[in-house]
């Protein structure tokens, strides 16, 4: 029981980080349908800059954790944001009106330019920060198995929570959210009613990249390591999770990312490590053979 | 058209022939100069190009200045075979690399076939030398003599203690587990949790709690450093006090920048450490004031660059099959390391492995 709880613990703090890197993806799939491939390497420049503007404080001699922390937040966000946006302008609004295929090329392109901007300016070695939040809780303890939560793990937690929330009530009751659905359902109408479409989308992919920002942040810190190719990873298993959950829905990219992250775990924990990602991706593979759209994911109509 | 095509052909020609005689010699280090192994293919580099700027400047080789191919494998199997294929195109006699076994072995077919003379300073794997052609030689141990080491220490120090030991599924990393096992069981302990982890994530969490559940006392790991340090790092986030026993990939400085304090009292396998050679004083000193700090694989490079040299002077000539002869016949190279010669395998005659203890950012012999 103590075994299967502190797993619990792991695997939710894991499916939290996937999460918060899926909604990225589903954000910009719901309303461009468009798989944006360099959402990970986003999330990969914005734990950099995390990185950069921590140590960067710290050594002006701004130390109090809480208060560097919310500044570190702060200006990753709009750091990570300028880069989104860059993204967007760059790769996919000249592409706004081709064939399908031509975005989803230039997303691949400029995925490997990110990683390998970042691999020439900040060095192929691994960047490592020592731990900055320490301490734990010991939830319940026998046989001298003691199930703890680190006071990162509850953080990672509460945030992903919080976001989701906070970007469910956003697309559902404010004006952006608004012009959000209805570029969604037809970009065409939605310009002839007064919704300024490539407004809509480039702020889609800021709010995307702001939220890559707060991924990165949380990577950081938990795991103290991170290197030019963390974005690869994370984003192929946030990917899956996005689709996992129904690809364009905000609580199923959380729920997908909850679900990989519980499979991981669970799998290392009672079967074999070596086997994890085969079962995570198996999994993936049966739920889409029963459930064409994911978990959550609404079915598509053909429009004919 | 067709005079001015000419014209520039007979150029193309001549300006190949007249590069072609007063050619360099050109030779070859490779390893992962980028990656999450660059730390190590940094300590290749720095060795070589050290070693190719002190021949050079003692009148180089036969008469001839030395070029240096740098090439990037990125511990990668099939990058490494494209590079092998590729400075074989560029007509280079000696390969100083590679780092990984993984990318070691399937280059040093294509040495073997091309005929060029490949000196690894640091790939550790069995099947190198023992399937490799004659070409093919190294100058660090093998994982065979690494496990047997670290078996018998374990058995004799830990001998009551849980051992989980864990691979990452590499050519090194499975090889010298395996290994290491091995001589465990036949030294009568067992392992009490044998797993594979996957190079380049980063959440072990699950494999901790794991081992915490189990009670594991000392890990030991058949991996590169950036995987041990994470490890390390989350079984002290979990408040385990385990032990992690590695091997010499943890030889880098970037070990303790990853585990910090966490890291220890970290054990791990390694040649006698060169730097303390006194007669490698002068030379230690001049890479320090380069700024490099000549650890782990540094000098094993240059050493392997040394011989190579000797071996051609030897031969007179810097032809693979001449060098290679010189190589296996028994002779003493002088090098940074000792005065060294190679077996018919192609195995260098140095002393063994001893343990290192990482203590406050450095790693030094366990006293």
């Amino acid at each position: 029981m103590e075994y299967f709880l502190q797993q619990l613990v792991n695997g939710v703090t894991l499916g939290s980080i996937y999460g918060l890197v899926a909604i990225g993806y589903t954000m910009v799939y719901g309303i461009i349908g468009m798989i944006n491939f360099a959402h990970g390497d986003i999330f990969m420049i914005g734990s950099f800059v995390s990185l950069i503007v921590i140590l960067g404080l710290f050594s002006v001699g701004i130390t109090w954790i809480p208060l560097a922390l919310v500044l570190v937040l702060a200006i990753s966000m709009m750091i990570t944001s300028a880069w989104g946006w860059i993204v967007e302008r760059l790769a996919y609004r000249p592409l706004r009106n081709s064939f399908r295929l031509a975005p989803l090329i230039t997303a691949i392109g400029m995925s490997i330019t990110l990683q390998n901007f970042v691999q020439i300016v900040q060095g192929a070695r691994v960047k490592p920060l020592p731990p900055v939040i320490t301490g734990h809780f010991t939830l319940m303890e026998k046989d001298g198995f003691a199930v703890q939560i680190s006071l990162m793990q509850i953080i990672i937690i509460m945030t992903t929570i919080f976001l989701m929330m906070a970007f469910s009530w956003l697309i559902g009751n404010t004006g952006l959210g608004r012009a959000q659905r209805a570029c969604e359902q037809d970009r065409t109408m939605a310009a002839l009613l007064g919704i300024d479409v490539d407004r809509t989308i480039s702020l889609t992919f800021v709010i995307g990249a702001a939220l890559a920002a707060v991924a990165g942040l949380m990577y950081l810190l938990y795991y103290g390591v991170i290197d030019f190719y963390i974005g690869f990873v994370a984003g192929i298993k946030a990917f899956t999770a996005a689709v996992l959950g129904g690809i364009g829905s905000l609580p199923g990219a959380m729920l997908g990312g909850l679900v990989i992250g519980l499979i991981e775990t669970f799998w290392s924990a009672y079967f074999s490590v070596e086997y994890k990602d085969v079962a995570a991706f198996s999994t993936l593979a049966i739920v889409l053979i029963f459930m064409p759209s994911g978990l959550l994911g609404k079915p598509e109509t053909e429009k004919v | 058209m067709k005079t001015l095509l000419a014209t520039l052909s007979a150029l193309a020609v001549f300006a190949f022939l007249s590069d072609h005689a007063s050619a360099d010699i050109s030779i070859a280090t490779a390893g992962p100069m980028t990656g999450q192994y660059a730390s190590f293919g940094k300590q290749m580099k720095d060795g070589a190009e050290m070693a190719v700027k002190d021949i050079n400047a003692a009148g180089g080789i036969l008469g001839k200045k030395i070029k240096l191919y740098i090439e990037d494998d990125a511990c990668d199997p099939k990058q490494a075979v494209a590079v092998a294929n590729k400075v074989a195109g560029a007509g280079v006699v000696f390969m100083a690399g590679h780092f990984c076994s993984g990318s070691s072995i399937p280059a040093s077919k294509v040495y073997e076939e091309e005929g060029i003379v490949q000196i690894s300073p640091a790939s550790t794997n069995p099947k190198l030398t023992d399937e490799g052609g004659p070409n093919i030689f190294r100058v660090c141990g093998r994982d065979d003599q690494q496990g047997a080491t670290a078996a018998a220490y374990i058995v004799k120090h830990f001998k009551d203690s849980k051992i989980a030991i864990l691979h990452d599924k590499t050519a090194y990393g499975k090889g010298l587990a395996d290994q290491t096992k091995m001589a465990m069981e036949k030294l009568g302990k067992k392992a009490d949790m044998y797993e594979a982890i996957t190079a380049g994530e980063k959440d072990y969490t699950a494999l901790v709690t794991r081992m915490k559940a189990a009670k594991i006392d000392i890990v030991y790991l058949g991996g590169y450093h950036t995987e041990g340090g994470l490890i390390v790092r989350q079984m002290r986030d979990q408040g385990m006090k385990t032990r992690l026993i590695g091997g010499d990939a943890l030889v880098t400085a970037e070990f303790w920048s990853i585990t910090g304090d966490a890291g220890e009292g970290t054990l791990m396998t390694f040649s006698p450490d060169p730097r303390k050679n006194p007669s490698a004083a002068p030379l230690v000193r001049r890479f320090r004031d380069a700024g490099i700090e000549p650890e782990g694989y540094v000098l094993y490079t240059y050493a392997a660059i040394q011989a190579w040299k000797q071996a051609a002077e030897k031969a007179g000539t810097v032809a693979p099959s001449k060098v290679t002869e010189v190589l296996h016949s028994g002779m003493k190279f002088k090098t940074v390391l000792a005065d060294l010669s190679f077996d018919k395998k192609g195995d260098v005659t140095l002393p063994g492995y001893v343990f290192y203890i990482w203590s406050k950012g450095k790693y030094d012999y366990v006293k």
